[in-house]
C-alpha cells in the first residue's frame, strides 16, 4: 500500500498504471455498449420498441 | 347577465389567474406522458442510452451516503466499520458517478445530442461536469486525513495564482466542507433535474441517419 504505483512515460505522456486502467476499462465498456444487443430492444411493428 | 357573457367574464378571470396559466405552461411544455413516458423511439433500445440513467443512480447513492456521513461526523467515518464502510460507499458511487457521466458525455458527443433545440440541455450537462468538479475536489479537502491536509496544501498555490485564493481559500476546512456539504450538491442536484426535465420535454434526439426523416 505505501509503494508507488507504475508510472509509464510515453513522450510527452506520462500516465499512473491505475489511471490507464481506469480509461482502457471506460472505452472498453464504450465499445461493448455500442456493439452489444439490448434487451427487447428489436423494432416492432409501429416502428417503436 | 346571460350565461354567455359570464362564461366570457369567468374566462377574462382565469387568465388573470397566475396559477392557471402556469398551469397551462406546464401542460403545453411537459405533458404528463413526456415527463413519465411509458414508451421510448425504438432507437433508445441501446446500451449506450444505460449510461446516463446509472450517472443518476450513482449520484442518488452519493447524496444518500453524503447525508449519513454529515450526520455521524468524520469521527465516525474514520473510525467504526459501518461509517468506514459509508465512507467507501460515498467514495466509490462517486467514481462510478465520474465514469458513467464521462461514457454519457462520449455517447451524446457522438450522436450530437445537441441538434434539433436541445443546445440548452447540452450546455447544462457541461455545467453539471464542471460543478461536479468543483464538488468533488472540495470532497477531497473534506476528509478530514492527511490525505486532504496534503491536497490542500498543494492546491493553495495554484488558487493563490489562479487569483481566487482570497474567497477560495482550500485550507479552510469549514469552507470548503460548507461548500461540499450544502451549496454544491444543492446546485447538482438541481441542475441535473433541470437537465432531465430538458430531456423529458425536447425527447431523445433522432439519431444522426435518420435526420432526413423529420427534425423533432
Amino acid at each position: 500500500m505505501d509503494t508507488p504505483t507504475t508510472y509509464f512515460h510515453w513522450g510527452f505522456i506520462l500516465i499512473s498504471l491505475p489511471n490507464l486502467l481506469v480509461i482502457v476499462g471506460m472505452i472498453a465498456l464504450f465499445a461493448i455498449a455500442l456493439v452489444a444487443p439490448f434487451p427487447h430492444g428489436g423494432r416492432s411493428d409501429d416502428g417503436r420498441k | 347577465m346571460d350565461a354567455n357573457s359570464e362564461s366570457l367574464t369567468q374566462a377574462g378571470r382565469e387568465s388573470a389567474n397566475w396559477t392557471l396559466r402556469v398551469r397551462r405552461f406546464i401542460d403545453r411544455v411537459l405533458p404528463m406522458d413526456h415527463l413519465l413516458p411509458d414508451r421510448q423511439p425504438y432507437f433508445v433500445g441501446s446500451w449506450v442510452y444505460v449510461f446516463g440513467v446509472i450517472t443518476l443512480a450513482s449520484l442518488v447513492w452519493v447524496v444518500v451516503s453524503g447525508v449519513v456521513r454529515s450526520f455521524m461526523g468524520p469521527q465516525w467515518w474514520h473510525v467504526s466499520s459501518v461509517g468506514r464502510f459509508f465512507n467507501s460507499l460515498h467514495f466509490w458511487s462517486v467514481q462510478m458517478f465520474f465514469i458513467f457521466m464521462v461514457l454519457h458525455l462520449w455517447g451524446q458527443y457522438f450522436m450530437a445530442s445537441w441538434r434539433h433545440g436541445r443546445a440548452a440541455t447540452w450546455l447544462i450537462g457541461v455545467v453539471i461536469f464542471a460543478a461536479s468538479i468543483l464538488t468533488a475536489f472540495t470532497g477531497y479537502l473534506s476528509q478530514q486525513n492527511f490525505d486532504s491536509q496534503f491536497i490542500a496544501v498543494n492546491a493553495k498555490d495554484a488558487m493563490n495564482g489562479a487569483g481566487i485564493g482570497a474567497f477560495f481559500n482550500v485550507l479552510n476546512f469549514g469552507q470548503m466542507y460548507g461548500l461540499h456539504v450544502m451549496l454544491l450538491p444543492i446546485a447538482v442536484t438541481f441542475l441535473v433535474a433541470w437537465h432531465i426535465v430538458m430531456v423529458r420535454t425536447k425527447g431523445v434526439v433522432k439519431p444522426i441517419d435518420a435526420e432526413g426523416v423529420s427534425k423533432s
